[in-house]
């Protein structure tokens, strides 16, 4: 239980803001991020209504529409959508290639490096677009289908009708315009025995049991099964590949524009039989498939980074050291040869003995200036708890890790700013481990490239049971801040928001004494959660010039939180406090 | 793969699939296709499965994400007790309202993915999983002076706590024991703010 203080006027919180600038404040530190959405939605727009006029005002598609109508161009705008937005969806995952761009970045702005974070975010507005042009395709064709089916069984001797009846065995070969060869047909029967249709139904079904398998709820407690299911984008990729080789979208060849204008001959269909008349049968010819056209460039990108990954797990991995730790937390030290690594950035960890095609993700709690690196696991689903399992075992040799990465996420720019408020809650705090380390060292070399000033670390967790070691790790940070005299540069405040009435009664009885009788640390544990608006006035106010970065590893609330605190407490004018806020994504 | 629960995956399924089977139907009944009336028919199990299949069941391990107001239809869903729990019943109801669908294009899509679902939730079965509806906590409310049997008989300044074995439960937690003194102050003690 912390003293109260009695509120004095600086410390209160400011006013609240405006709406008007809290916009203002949002808009300053996300501008890249909206005008990255405006372009890419501008050119879905774009793509759309361009393709939608094409097809419904040529005079090459006039007899096309005459059958199918609206549904037509519909059906290819979308298409043009699904083609841009499948080409854009391979690339934000491809890790490693982002991770080179973020290296070679370094001379670019932080708002820029920024953005290469939110890759998920972006794959994800990418699914979902392709999903919803995937509906308006789906719809657009089945009235296509029908609308075919319908003219091919006509009998009254329209315009549809005769052109649905040019023949599919002309000498001139593969002049007609309906699909439905004979009247008998279903539009079951061309779906599923078209290219067309067969790959579109099978992409269909890959896209929904990727989206289905992807959702929060599943890939959060279920990884294996979001994981797995999600390799099936391969037939989504190829079906794309080969859905258009039927040439089943036709329009009429230049040459038949020349015997048959549809503006001069559409009137008198009934006479294009009659030799003499100067209109003939309208031929035509299918679209080529486009589609690979858009997709080549970054499937062969996504091999390549498939390539690069696998190569690079094949580098050995020699694990150094081994440490179980309280409440089944399995350390792991390793060496690999040319690996090198930057505070809070991550590694997929891949074990062939327990899965062979499963790669992890996990925070490297190790700091760059240690010959080694390490990783902290928690048993927290099947293949952590096989791990774990498998290392316990001592009698037997420890199972071959392969690794890939380091790649990075904002914790690297943690040194940029002059002052860092770092928010770790519950496993979150593993990045900071490193984080903390890398201070350590870099003050025992006197490292004159440290921006920061200051650091304020923000440790919340319901119980410290499963991050003794990261307790250690504080407990020597402190002995070092306090060895070299700079006790003010690293300030931590730990949260226990599980407590009880006996904990809080424990800990007020042994108020007075110097260390806490939780963490064994110098700095008392607090109880319940930080305020952070008073939190961040008080930073405000003893930094009313610098930049600061907020950093979260944690959950989405209170990101939010954090978001809006930063947002409320930033200054508009960029001379003043401005806080700029990260987030961890995994 | 030891300890997924396939139930939850099928759950997310058969909702898309629900969802996928209310949107071919309106299509088909739309545009009139050929046999537009299964699509009519398939809004029906569009519309069940979605209710049934709404109220997300409850984790056997871990904590359970609620989807946004299911308690109403977690009420619904358990009172057909066994027809509901078990995941059998599921996978066989979910194939049998999936097939009649099949015989449209429009809605041939909504089959198959029930189907899918009728799969997995039959995989769920197999393994032994069972629906179990997320039952919302009781709200211990602390009534107040509820828990008061007497008034504080122990005040602050107080003998240390080894003398102190009264329990008051609403004392709240102030200041550490101040050593000795009697309970009546010989002076006037001052709150001491830092």
């Amino acid at each position: 239980l912390y003293r109260i203080q009695i509120a004095e006027p600086v410390l209160l919180p400011r006013e609240a803001p405006t709406p008007l600038l809290t916009m203002g404040n949002w808009v300053i530190n996300h501008w890249f991020s909206a005008l990255f959405l405006a372009v890419w939605l501008g050119l879905n727009a774009f793509l759309f209504v361009d393709t939608f006029l094409k097809y419904e005002k040529a005079d090459k598609y006039y007899y096309t529409r005459e059958i199918l109508g609206l549904s037509l161009a519909c059906a290819r705008a979308s298409a043009i959508c699904l083609n841009f937005n499948s080409m854009l969806i391979l690339l934000p995952v491809c890790r490693n290639l982002l991770s080179f761009l973020r290296g070679t970045c370094s001379f670019c702005s932080r708002t820029l490096r920024k953005q290469l974070d939110h890759n998920l975010t972006f794959h994800k507005l990418v699914a979902y677009m392709i999903c919803l042009h995937t509906a308006i395709h789906i719809i657009a064709h089945l009235f296509n289908f029908h609308r075919y089916s319908r003219s091919r069984q006509a009998t009254d001797g329209s315009l549809a009708s005769i052109l649905s009846s040019l023949s599919h065995h002309e000498k001139e070969g593969g002049s007609w315009l309906n699909p439905f060869q004979s009247p008998n047909m279903t539009v079951e029967y061309v779906t599923f025995t078209s290219i067309a249709g067969l790959t579109g139904v099978i992409m269909t079904i890959a896209l929904i049991l990727m989206v289905t398998s992807a959702t929060k709820f599943i890939r959060r407690s279920y990884f294996e099964v979001f994981w797995y299911t999600h390799h099936l984008f391969i037939f989504y990729i190829v079906g794309l590949g080969i859905h258009g080789i039927g040439g089943i979208v036709r329009g009429q060849t230049e040459e038949s524009m020349n015997d048959n204008h549809p503006l001069n001959c559409s009137e008198s269909f009934e006479k294009w039989d009659d030799h003499d008349f100067h209109c003939r049968h309208p031929q035509f010819e299918g679209n080529p498939p486009e589609s690979w056209k858009w997709i080549l460039a970054p499937v062969i990108l996504y091999i390549f980074e498939r390539i690069l990954r696998f190569y690079r797990s094949q580098q050995k991995v020699v694990i150094t050291k081994v440490v179980m730790h309280p409440s089944k937390v399995l350390e792991l030290q390793m060496n690999k040869r040319g690996f090198s690594m930057e505070v809070g950035q991550y590694i997929f960890v891949n074990c062939p003995s327990i899965s062979l095609l499963e790669w992890h993700p996990f925070t490297l709690t190790s700091a760059p200036e240690e010959d080694f690196f390490s990783i902290h696991i928690r048993g927290a689903g099947d293949w952590t708890e096989n791990l774990i399992r498998a290392f316990e075992q001592q009698h037997s040799s420890f199972p071959r890790i392969e690794v890939d990465g380091p790649f990075g996420t904002v914790s690297e720019d943690v040194f940029q700013y002059e002052v860092a408020m770092l928010v770790g809650a519950g496993i979150g705090v593993t990045p900071y481990a490193s984080i903390l380390k890398s201070i350590w060292y870099k003050f025992q070399r006197a490292d004159h490239n440290l921006k920061t000033q200051k650091i304020y670390f923000y440790w919340i967790c319901r119980e410290t049971g499963a991050f003794s070691w990261f307790n250690d790790l504080l407990t020597s940070l402190e002995q070092e801040m306090e060895e070299l005299g700079k006790v003010g540069f690293l300030n931590y405040r730990l949260f226990l928001t599980g407590w009880d009435r006996n904990f809080a009664g424990h800990a007020t009885l042994n108020f007075d004494k110097a260390t806490d009788i939780v963490t064994g640390l110098k700095q008392k544990t607090s109880f319940g959660r930080p305020m952070w608006t008073n939190e961040f006035s008080a930073i405000a106010t003893s930094h009313p010039k610098s930049v600061v970065g907020v950093f979260l590893c944690g959950p989405r609330t209170l990101a939010k939180s954090l978001r809006k605190c930063c947002h409320q407490y930033s200054s508009l004018d960029p001379r003043k406090v401005q806080f700029y806020f990260n987030k961890e994504n995994f | 793969m030891g300890q997924i629960e396939w139930a939850m995956w099928a759950n997310e399924q058969a909702l898309a699939s629900g969802l996928i089977l209310i949107t071919g139907g309106i299509v088909a009944t739309a545009g009139q296709f050929t046999q537009w009336y299964f699509g009519a028919y398939s809004m029906y199990p569009g519309v069940f499965v979605c209710l049934l299949e709404y109220p997300r069941g409850k984790r056997a391990k871990g904590s359970t994400m609620e989807r946004c107001g299911q308690k109403y239809m977690t009420a619904v869903v358990k009172l057909f007790g066994p027809l509901t729990r078990n995941y059998y019943i599921r996978a066989i109801l979910h194939l049998m309202l999936s097939v009649p669908a099949g015989f449209l294009l429009a809605t041939i899509l909504g089959t198959a993915c029930l189907a899918i679902a009728s799969g997995i939730y039959l995989l769920a079965a197999v393994r032994g999983e069972q629906w179990t509806p997320i039952e919302p906590k009781p709200k211990e409310r602390p009534q107040v002076g509820g828990t008061i049997k007497q008034p504080p008989s122990d005040p602050p300044p107080r003998p240390p706590a080894e003398a102190r074995k009264k329990r008051s439960e609403e004392e709240a937690a102030g200041e550490g024991a101040s050593p000795g003194g009697p309970q009546t102050n010989p002076m006037e003690v001052t709150d001491e703010v830092v």
